[in-house]
């Protein structure tokens, strides 16, 4: 073929390169966390971006960013999971159960790898379910939020189980200075996740064919994506970044506790909203997921450090969650 | 005629930089059926959406019954005697037929809505178009599409309609009903209705109307009494220009058969697509065209004869079928065809994602310059390979739809309509392109409704009818009379 093709003469006109212009799509919420941190950093004095008080942030948000790691990644696909606070908590549960209260048990390794296989497994379930019964992702993970919590209460006898102290209880200690590391282990390996998360969204054929199916699963499907291999995959990666988050949950807590985690999977959805997901599918970044769930650690934290109730706190939140999305809409309808 | 009933004059109306209107004259009396024809993107939904009060035109002005008009929306329209039947019908499926017929003109007492009341003026006007046989009671979701259409018509007529607009009332009808339809229409005409009918299809505005009026590029390109106009006549005010030019034939040739299909359906004749050559299927709506190509490219289940591509013949998916270098445009575009809110690029070079980057990465910069190529070679106009297609034109559209086979390079090319609702230079491409494609040994399928297309484009066409797959014969031995009575199920008498 040649160029006599283009009857209208329009040959070349696509020439012209717009320079890539990264985190544009991020430009709102990054935008928001900005304003919002500068906001309490004017309350509460300069102290709040002291290294300590960072860290704090970090660790408070760490759990709900894995999660919403792999709720990007099925919200990009036009799905939901509910069961990711179920997840987290029976993750808990099988690590507690592996490490053996009396330390008979398995190494602290083999113990968070079992946690994580669970979670892989629980994901694959809801994928199964969800491709199979070609029942809604919602109605199932409503579905498997309570089955999955009911594994981790019946697992554990419906009781706190102790566990002996490892380093999976160190994860989010502060580093010792000196050392070198400046981070807990627990934010360095979120950073590994969160970057191979967003290099696999945005630089693998997974990745495309996510966004593909969540923008239009018709044309998918006409394209040749299959279809029902990347929705398991997806769910079963997103339940094994859940199970990693219940394994920063236990560090956290140091016991497997059934109960934990309850109402998690909101506050993830509202990370992924706020970051600029959209819950028809074919939207989201794992930056503006980051920043969404940072604006929400910034608002906790300012709040309680300012004195406020928590119930500011909620509405505070509530509002951004509705702002956020009303934003969106705006920008995307006055650019169009 | 005398004073027509309703009138448009010099009507226009612009979307930024683009003309939709320049200028258009339109009028239609009491009593008379005036077909408006034009290609896609001719202007006639603009001008009927200006008639219907959903867009108000930048200048030129309408009359109804010598008074001015210019209603404010689509409500004011229909209380003022204009009312339009679109091709997607406007009815509340779980609602019965007297409440949609009666909807938001209820019957109240003391605000209870009188279901007596209802029906019977629901009866009366189904009765005035002669269907007392359709149920007030019953739900309209339970109807078939002909008495849906006619719920819709009694529903203009229960608000005291003049003026009635059908947009292609027939898309979705078969052989009877659209005989019950034209009876129906005939009838209004008596009854000094002001008719307007909108349809690609010659042969009906030939049989239904007394006046056709052809719009070409947002202009009047002419008209005048039906009686006195071929259908040529008229097919050639709506592209104007001749078919020749249109519809390039280089030099082709047939060589290896590259698909076979055999008797997907019971009575089917075998289909054979060689490399080289042109198959084109025509049928009504509804005869199962687009389900046949969709069997073949693997989207539907295969439950009875056999496919086999190459040597290929066991079950496949699109996924196998990309594979085995087929590639399939689909006739509905915004739904299927592409994801409208991913960009040129993603669309573009979705099926094949493999050469555009190491082991299972995808390099933005690659896929950018694969798609840079096609929008150069197609014209494509975009400002960048990033732009979301949405914000295309749907020539454009198409065009980035066909650029996927092409980035693709697929040796079979399965296309399911591939030039509804595109402008005519986009079309002429297409063509151009589909033609340089066989000379280059490529093999094509093809299903239009547009006859004048499918005999310029074709080398063999074959008519399917109610689920009937008839022989392909050379495109010599058809004309449009005898495609549509074998798609119509009437033989040829010879």
């Amino acid at each position: 073929m040649d160029r006599a093709l283009a009857a209208d003469g329009s040959v070349g006109n696509a020439r012209r390169v717009v320079a890539a212009r990264p985190f544009a799509d991020q430009r709102g919420v990054l935008l928001g966390l900005a304003v919002v941190a500068l906001l309490f950093g004017v309350l509460v004095g300069p102290q709040f971006f002291g290294p300590a008080n960072l860290e704090l942030m970090a660790r408070q948000t760490v759990i709900v960013c894995v999660a919403a790691l792999g709720m990007t990644m099925i919200i990009v696909s036009g799905g939901i999971d509910l069961s990711v606070g179920s997840i987290v908590a029976l993750s808990t549960v099988i690590t507690a159960l592996l490490l053996r209260p009396d330390g008979s048990g398995w190494s602290a390794l083999v113990a968070a790898g079992g946690a994580v296989a669970v979670g892989a497994l629980c994901g694959a379930l809801n994928g199964a379910l969800i491709t199979q019964l070609r029942v809604a992702p919602f109605i199932v993970t409503l579905g498997t939020m309570l089955l999955v919590r009911g594994a981790a209460k019946g697992l554990s006898g419906e009781r706190r189980l102790e566990a002996p102290a490892t380093w999976l209880n160190d994860l989010l200690r502060t580093a010792q200075s000196g050392t070198g590391r400046l981070l807990p282990w627990g934010l360095w390996a979120t950073a590994a996740l969160a970057v191979l998360v967003a290099f696999t969204l945005q630089y693998t054929r997974f990745g495309r064919h996510l966004f593909a199916i969540g923008s239009s699963e018709r044309t998918a499907r006409l394209c040749g994506v299959r279809i029902t291999r990347t929705k398991i995959a997806v769910y079963t990666i997103a339940g094994a970044l859940a199970a990693v988050a219940g394994i920063l949950m236990f560090s956290k807590l140091s016991v497997g506790d059934p109960t934990v985690a309850n109402g998690l999977e909101l506050d993830v959805i509202a990370a992924v909203i706020i970051g600029g997901g959209s819950l028809m599918g074919g939207k989201g970044t794992v930056v503006g997921t980051i920043a969404g769930a940072a604006i929400m650690a910034v608002i906790q934290i300012g709040c309680s450090q300012q004195g406020l109730p928590n119930w500011v706190q909620q509405i505070v939140t509530g509002t951004i969650i509705v702002g956020a999305v009303w934003l969106d809409r705006w920008r995307s309808r006055t650019q169009s | 005629m005398s004073a027509p009933l309703f009138e448009m004059v010099a009507i226009e109306k612009a979307f930024g930089a683009t003309v939709a209107l320049d200028g258009v004259d339109f009028a239609v009396g009491a009593g008379e059926v005036c077909a408006l024809v034009g290609q896609n993107g001719a202007g006639k939904s603009t001008l009927m959406a200006v008639l219907a009060g959903a867009l108000a035109p930048d200048r030129g002005e309408m009359r109804l019954a010598g008074r001015p008009f210019a209603p404010r929306d689509p409500l004011a329209a229909r209380q003022a005697g204009v009312a339009m039947i679109y091709q997607e019908l406007s009815l509340a499926a779980h609602l019965s037929v007297m409440e949609n017929i009666l909807l938001g003109v209820e019957p109240v007492r003391r605000g209870i809505v009188q279901r007596d009341r209802m029906r019977a003026s629901a009866r009366a006007a189904l009765a005035e178009l002669g269907h007392s046989d359709i149920a007030p009671d019953a739900l309209v979701g339970d109807l078939a599409p002909a008495a849906q259409q006619l719920v819709e018509v009694a529903r203009a007529m229960a608000v005291g309609c003049r003026v009635l607009v059908l947009d292609e009332p027939t898309s979705s009808l078969g052989h009877d009903d659209v005989r019950a339809l034209f009876d129906l229409i005939a009838r209004l005409r008596a009854r000094d209705l002001a008719i307007v009918y909108i349809s690609h299809f010659i042969e009906e505005v030939k049989a239904i109307s007394d006046r056709v009026v052809v719009l070409r590029d947002g202009r009047n390109a002419g008209g005048g009494v039906t009686a006195q106009m071929s259908s040529q006549a008229i097919v050639a005010l709506m592209v104007g220009r001749g078919l020749e030019e249109l519809y390039p034939r280089g030099n082709r040739r047939a060589g290896d058969v590259v698909v076979t299909v055999e008797e997907l359906t019971e009575g089917s004749a075998p289909l054979t697509l060689h490399c080289g050559e042109v198959v084109g299927i025509a049928g009504l709506l509804g005869a199962g065209r687009t389900h046949l190509l969709r069997t073949i490219f693997g989207l539907e289940a295969v439950t009875r004869g056999r496919i086999a591509v190459r040597a290929h013949s066991g079950p496949a998916d699109p996924h196998d079928r990309w594979r085995q270098g087929v590639g399939m445009l689909s006739e509905d575009r915004a739904g299927e065809g592409l994801a409208s809110g991913l960009s040129v690029a993603d669309n573009l070079t979705l099926s094949n994602l493999a050469p555009l980057g190491p082991a299972f990465t995808v390099m933005p910069r690659r896929q950018d310059a694969s798609a840079r190529t096609w929008i150069d070679q197609l014209g494509i106009r975009c400002r960048h390979p990033r732009q979301v297609v949405r914000d295309l034109s749907g020539g454009n559209q198409q065009k980035v739809a066909v650029a996927r086979l092409l980035h693709h390079d697929v040796d079979v090319l399965v296309l399911d309509e591939p030039t509804r609702g595109i402008d005519v230079a986009s079309k002429a491409q297409i063509y151009q392109l589909v033609d340089r494609l066989v000379c280059a040994g490529k093999a094509v399928l093809l299903v239009s409704s547009y006859l004048p297309e499918l005999l310029g484009v074709c080398d063999r066409i074959a008519v399917m009818e109610r689920g009937r797959l008839g022989p392909a014969r050379p495109v010599e031995a058809w004309t449009e009379h005898s495609l549509l009575m074998e798609a119509s199920g009437t033989r040829a008498a010879s």
